[in-house]
């Protein structure tokens, strides 16, 4: 579980500099992370990170990167951004202990309410911060992208809330599944752009964003929802999301007296899990799990179903589980792609968790053995919402389902266990994809 | 490239690959023989057939200084609609960087090729799979002088430089009007091959700032800045689509890169050797 030495495969020295395909101290990079140590002044987690970008784009990443570390380290801002958690998004968010359906799968279950959060999930943590440091920066303008829509209403909340336009970049598969996020951002005063290039889903609403910053970059901020993309945005995403593992450390200690045993969370690009898990990183006694989507490509035990196929585009987006390092969005992480380094189309019941990349930091837990990423499937995802939905009266969103799914997993390996599961948004966003699906417990399809 | 030397010749003393791109572009000439501002013709490899493509390059060949060939990929950040689509429809072919390779080598080893220098062109992540060492002694043996990558910033840009180098390729610099003075004299310093001054900020393709005829002052002062410190011809690029643009151009940088306008005449079935050779009149 621990190994002492990590070796990451296909890092290429003369493409990195010699070195780059040396093992990592994996107690060394956790202890690097901690301390704040990572990124570095290259913006690299280890091996992953930096800033791979059109030169375009460099001076404004500089000016960001410069602006937000003041920004960070100002009590203003910080009392600014912690009025708006308080008054606009409704922070801190409970701790929720959901006793029957924690009965149901053999664990004492408690969930970090993220879908309380205003707007429906934790994306608007980043946005609003984000959103304050766009108007320091005298942007005139805010574009963003989106997948599931969360991020893109989040965004258009935020900059109503401080008076900024605000452009979304939405795939046009996405804008089809998530239909009322749609409207919410158009009623927010957003205008929604599908996406009808490349695979009409998440990444190719941030190549499109990305190309609208390149043509201005010095009037436009870049709103970027997770903890992706070249440096400052995986630093800068983790330290506006982290508060959700400073109040739900906080907030188990209190409730609980003791930390949980294990702490899971979805990922995508990763911002609700490193925001959850940061915090407990140092906490070596918790075991800390990231649930990456399976899409149809895993079954119920998170194995693959058939023989993979290295050829074959991916029927899942389980980054940290399948991928293999690379360079996609301006950032070296890990990548799923195929033998001639293009990358892959995936496939996830889940739009937010749609994505061939995943955010350095969590490339770099992987490989030092600090966070087990495993897969879950669509069916199992399914489940699990109905199964929320049905013990607690809760509907989760699809993503966040991805993690409760690893919460019965973790029932059937070590019963007892106590359990936090970051429940990153709620699922209302999802009816157009639910509809679809059967009720449980009446045969034949759903009756509407 | 000072220090290198031909491991295949021991005794002579050729031109390195990245040096031979320099000279191209500094003697460039025009069809009556005076000297001219450099053409430098951007085509997508594979595009817009497999089977068409060594006998383009060659057409093509015939009419620029250098031809710049785009290794295609899946998300191309930096690129408008006509690269964008031109590198979905090889990508659609089965086009990899293999092929190109090969393509490249198989036709450079034809007699009837001119001698044009090539440039590689293309994003990080399908370079970084073949592996950087493997990648340049192939490109080097298709004949390629130097690369273009437009996703690696001069920070990140040390290790590949030198694996370029240690081979005489060159690792064109990119600087863009945005890029700040001090920043500018850096990349200016350390490119070889070319430095390409992208015309505005944006992406490729789309219209030029100076309109179809007119220079915006302030790109030519941020032409004729990058200029004064570059050591290799700066050649402008992004936008370029007529003899008027490169004439009011001329001045201002030693040679122009026509990319987007050059695939759209393709696209249309028209004659890309017609189009160069007006460019240039
Ligand atoms: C509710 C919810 N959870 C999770 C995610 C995945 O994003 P991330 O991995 O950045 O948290 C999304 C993305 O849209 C989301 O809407």
């Amino acid at each position: 579980m621990n190994p002492r030495t990590a070796v990451i495969a296909g890092i290429d020295p003369a493409a990195f500099g010699p070195g780059a395909d040396l093992p990592l101290d994996p107690a060394a990079a956790l202890q690097a992370l901690i301390a704040g140590r990572f990124p570095d002044a290259r913006g690299r987690f280890g091996p992953f990170g930096g800033r791979f970008v059109p030169e375009t784009l460099v001076p404004a990443l500089e000016r960001l990167e410069a602006e937000a570390r003041r920004a960070l380290a100002s009590p203003d801002f910080q009392e600014a951004l912690a009025r708006e958690g308080r008054e606009w998004i409704g922070r801190p968010t409970p701790l929720c202990h959901v006793e029957r359906l924690g009965a149901h799968y053999g664990v004492d279950l408690w969930l970090k309410r993220e879908d309380l959060a205003h707007t429906g999930a934790h994306k608007v943590n980043n946005a609003i911060g984000q959103a304050l440091l766009a108007r320091r920066l005298g942007a005139r303008r805010v574009i963003a992208e989106t997948g599931a829509g969360q991020h893109g209403v989040a965004s258009a909340a935020a900059c109503a809330r401080v008076g900024l336009p605000c452009t979304v970049y939405m795939g046009a598969v996405d804008v089809q599944r998530q239909a009322p996020n749609v409207d919410r951002m158009r009623r927010l005063g957003a205008r929604v752009v599908a996406v009808e290039k490349g695979d009409r889903t998440l990444r190719a609403a941030i190549d499109e964003a990305l190309r609208d910053w390149v043509s201005d970059p010095d009037g436009t901020y870049y709103l970027l929802g997770s903890a992706v993309g070249p440096h400052p945005y995986p630093w800068l995403v983790r330290e506006l999301q982290r508060v959700i593992g400073d109040e739900a450390r906080a907030q188990c200690i209190e409730r609980l007296g003791r930390l949980p045993d294990t702490v899971i969370a979805c990922v995508g690009g990763g911002s609700n899990a490193i925001g959850l898990f940061h915090p407990f990183l140092g906490d070596a006694e918790v075991e800390i799990i990231g649930a990456e989507a399976g899409g149809t490509a895993f079954d119920a035990h998170g194995e693959p179903v058939s023989d993979p196929d290295p050829t074959a585009e991916a029927l899942h987006a389980a980054t940290c589980v399948a991928g293999e390092p690379g360079v996609l969005h301006g950032c070296h992480s890990l990548l799923l792609q195929d033998p001639d380094g293009q990358v892959h189309e995936t496939h996830s019941v889940s739009a937010g968790l749609d994505y061939p990349g995943v955010g350095p930091e969590h490339a770099l837990l992987q490989a030092i053995g600090r966070v087990r990423y495993v897969a879950v499937g669509d069916a199992e995802a399914l489940q699990a919402v109905d199964d929320l939905c049905r013990f607690e009266g809760i509907l989760p969103a699809l993503e966040s389902a991805h993690a409760l799914a690893v919460a019965a997993r973790v029932g059937r390996d070590r019963p007892g266990a106590t359990v936090l599961v970051g429940l990153s948004g709620r699922g209302d966003k999802d009816m157009p994809t639910l509809v679809q699906q059967p009720l449980p417990g009446h045969q034949g399809g759903a009756t509407r | 490239m000072s220090g290198w030397t031909d491991p295949h010749e021991p005794g002579a003393r050729p031109l390195a690959p990245a040096d031979r791109l320099e000279a191209a572009l500094r003697g460039a000439i025009d069809d009556t023989g005076h000297p001219a501002p450099a053409l430098v013709a951007f085509l997508t490899g594979g595009h817009p057939t497999r089977e068409g493509f060594s006998a383009l390059l060659r057409d093509v060949a015939e009419e620029a200084d250098a031809v710049e060939v785009g290794v295609p990929f899946s998300d191309p950040m930096a690129d408008g609609v006509t690269i964008q689509e031109s590198s979905r429809k090889a990508l659609e072919q089965g086009v990899n960087l293999s092929w190109i390779l090969d393509t490249l080598r198989d036709t450079v080893r034809r007699p009837d090729w001119p001698g044009t220098p090539l440039l590689l062109m293309g994003y990080l992540n399908p370079f970084l799979r073949m592996g950087m060492g493997r990648l340049a002694d192939r490109a080097r043996d298709a004949g390629v002088c130097g690369f273009i990558i437009p996703d690696l910033p001069l920070e990140e840009s040390a290790p590949i430089r030198a694996t370029l180098a240690s081979r005489g390729l060159a690792l064109v610099g990119m600087v863009t009007p945005v890029t700040p003075p001090a920043r500018r004299e850096r990349i200016c310093r350390e490119g070889t091959g070319f430095i390409y001054a992208v015309t505005r900020t944006g992406i490729t393709g789309g219209d030029f700032t100076g309109g179809t005829s007119g220079l915006a002052a302030e790109t030519a002062g941020f032409l004729d800045a990058a200029r004064a410190v570059s050591r290799a011809p700066l050649l402008a690029g992004f936008g370029i689509r007529s003899a008027e643009q490169v004439r009011a151009l001329a001045a201002h940088c030693d040679g122009v890169i026509v990319g987007s306008a050059l695939i759209e005449v393709i696209d249309r079935g028209e004659d890309p050797g017609a189009f160069l050779r007006g460019l240039r009149r």
